[in-house]
């Protein structure tokens, strides 16, 4: 915690710097003609005070909205953490690892998460299985082998499919997937995990695809060159040297993408069939953390254990997604750093 | 031919068949739309209220509802992003605290956006008191654009060379009056591209309002900001999941699919064109 408690000082003491130059008019040396100053007339300095003054305040308005991530991100958890609390004190922490939630019971509440957290992984591990060869296809095809007119035309494509909403997507889970997933599994509708799944990987398609592109791309030439220069093919360069080369950056893409599948809604919401048993398979329905929190809060009476408890779930899902894409960040920077 | 140039022959070729199914499923999604939801369209569908239990009638109170969503979050996302990336990219200097506020933006970024419901039914809807009203969910889908706008609007900034704010320092401008002159004028227009990608994607947003504002059916148009309203994702769910006559509707939930896909990818296609020639006309 040292380092914080520097930065904060550091922070506070610039703040209360500004706030000195500000009132008292001390000289600031990134001002221009501070140097002549002794001979300038009285109204002049006037005019200059207001001036830094002016510029020491809009630093400041600046820097205020610059925080403003921290604050929301702070903010976020702890809004979190402050009504998932009386969830933590009512419910003991060993009822959340059972399987059952039904809250809504007559006899006993029952708060197990264990259930949707499994669905959660399952859907996601799903969407990973499609999505990683698959975008990695794509990004190593449009960084090695297309030509670059394809490349100019199939990137705004990507993104394309990155700006299709999710609730589309879900939608045509229910109407054009569901009823193909049904007739090859022979279930009685297509409305399971095997669907989530597959919307999950289009979903974090794009991601993939576009990071491992960037990853993929700053290789460095020479290791390329070198490869081809000792006769290996193209195809060798590229499995051999090319992609572990940009391996970090390519696993970050995972983690990213991994990060969307984990939080995504509307899909998984539309598309799984939402039982709340526990999933014994992919052509089961199951309900996601995400999809719970969706279906109840709307009709949850506020401030009881289970309204609390939606919360509590909002909770586990933003520390699950803030490690992932945390993980997804250190091998970034690593990555970027090394590049350097 | 060699054992080598098969191989490399056959990668290439599962490379091609990876691209391929990527468009194929994209053109599926975009055929299978556009088929079964022009047949719903219709200057009435566009411009008249759900009747009789939502199975006749149009969609025009969700565009309504949608666009005036989107105007908010218009309001909150896009100067707090400018003035974010303006302190970061101006302003910060390489410390701890700029890592860290670098960080929160990423991380922001990978929130759930039913968490931001979360949080948008907590701070906006009790502790502020909006209600479920359009200034609340206004609010909640800015705050899940902020990160998109302000990585957007700092991409722009990058690009205005260090040349042009020298040049205004060096003639003696203070620091904010090199910015006001000589760096925003070239780079609002990229920023505001960037911005206009988010604004899509938060348009097409369901999650963060579900819970903030967005109604199932209103017989009115919302008159005031802290009103309830409808919006096109919200309504297409409630025609595909929640409605009592599925089937019967699926014409309909198609026709809206259509519009709202229309209007996101429509945003988006403006911005990333708008971009392309941007980039193109630089000279510098």
């Amino acid at each position: 915690m040292k380092w914080f408690k520097k930065g904060r000082w550091r922070l506070s003491s610039s703040l209360v710097f500004q706030l000195i130059e500000t009132f008292w008019g001390g000289e600031g040396e990134d001002l221009p003609h501070s140097g002549e100053k002794s001979s300038s007339p009285r109204s002049l300095r006037g005019k200059r005070t207001l001036a830094r003054w002016k510029e020491s305040a809009i630093k400041t308005f600046f820097f205020a909205n610059g925080i403003l991530a921290i604050i929301v991100l702070i903010g976020i958890f702890g809004i979190l953490l402050y009504t998932a609390f009386p969830a933590f004190k009512e419910i003991p922490l060993a009822e959340f690892a059972k399987k059952t939630w039904d809250p809504t019971s007559p006899e006993k509440a029952q708060y197990g998460l264990l259930s949707m957290i499994v669905s959660t992984l399952m859907c996601t591990a799903g969407a990973l299985l499609v999505a990683i060869p698959l975008g990695l296809g794509v990004a190593a095809y449009l960084s090695d082998v297309a030509h670059w007119r394809v490349r100019e035309i199939v990137k705004p494509i990507v993104e394309i499919l990155a700006g299709i909403p999710s609730v589309v997507t879900g939608f045509l889970g229910i109407v054009l997937f569901g009823p193909v997933i049904a007739k090859i599994f022979h279930t009685g509708h297509g409305l399971n995990a095997v669907n989530g799944s597959f919307l999950l990987a289009i979903m974090a398609l794009p991601t993939i695809i576009s990071i491992s592109e960037d990853s993929l791309n700053a290789v460095p030439s020479a290791y390329t060159e070198a490869s081809l220069a000792l006769g290996a093919s193209r195809w060798q360069t590229l499995a051999r040297v090319k992609v572990p080369a940009a391996l970090s950056g390519i696993i970050a893409s995972f983690m990213l993408g991994m990060g969307r599948a984990i939080g995504e809604t509307m899909t998984v919401l539309m598309a799984t069939g939402n039982a709340r048993s526990f999933p014994h398979g992919f052509l089961e329905s199951v309900r996601t953390m995400t999809a719970n929190i969706a279906i109840e809060l709307g009709e949850v009476p506020y401030y009881t254990t289970h309204y609390y408890a939606l919360f509590a779930i909002g909770l586990v899902l933003f520390v699950m997604t803030f490690i992932v894409n945390l993980i997804a960040d250190v091998i970034l920077n690593k990555y970027q750093q090394r590049e350097l | 031919m060699k054992k080598k140039n098969v191989v490399q022959f056959i990668g290439f070729l599962l490379l091609r068949v990876c691209l391929y199914s990527v468009l194929a499923i994209l053109l599926l999604f975009l055929y299978d739309i556009g088929r079964k939801g022009g047949g719903a369209i219709s200057w009435e569908f566009i411009s008249q209220p759900p009747r009789r239990g939502m199975t006749e009638g149009g969609i025009f109170p969700a565009i309504i509802g949608t666009f005036l969503v989107t105007i908010v979050t218009a309001v909150l996302a896009i100067p707090l992003g400018m003035f974010a990336a303006i302190y970061l990219n101006e302003y910060a200097k390489q410390t701890r605290l700029t890592r860290i506020i670098r960080l929160s933006i990423r991380n922001l970024s990978g929130v759930p956006s039913i968490v931001y419901g979360l949080f948008g039914v907590i701070l906006f809807v009790n502790i502020l008191r909006f209600g479920t009203s359009i200034l609340s969910a206004g609010l909640t889908l800015g705050l899940l654009t902020l990160p998109w706008t302000i990585t957007a609007s700092e991409e722009s900034l990058k690009t205005i060379p260090n040349s042009y704010r020298e040049g205004s320092l060096a003639l003696g401008a203070t620091k904010w009056q090199a910015i006001r002159t000589n760096v925003l004028p070239y780079a609002i227009p990229g920023m505001l591209t960037g911005t206009v990608l988010g604004l899509a994607r938060a348009a097409g947003e369901t999650a963060p309002i579900l819970f903030t504002g967005a109604a199932f059916y209103l017989p009115y148009l919302p008159k005031s900001l802290s009103d309830q309203f409808m919006a096109l994702p919200y309504h297409l769910y409630i025609m595909a999941t929640q409605h009592h006559a599925i089937q019967q509707v699926r014409p309909l939930a198609y026709g809206t699919a259509l519009v709202l896909i229309v209007l996101v990818l429509g945003m988006n296609m403006t911005a990333i064109i708008v971009r392309y020639r941007l980039r193109r006309k630089r000279r510098w």
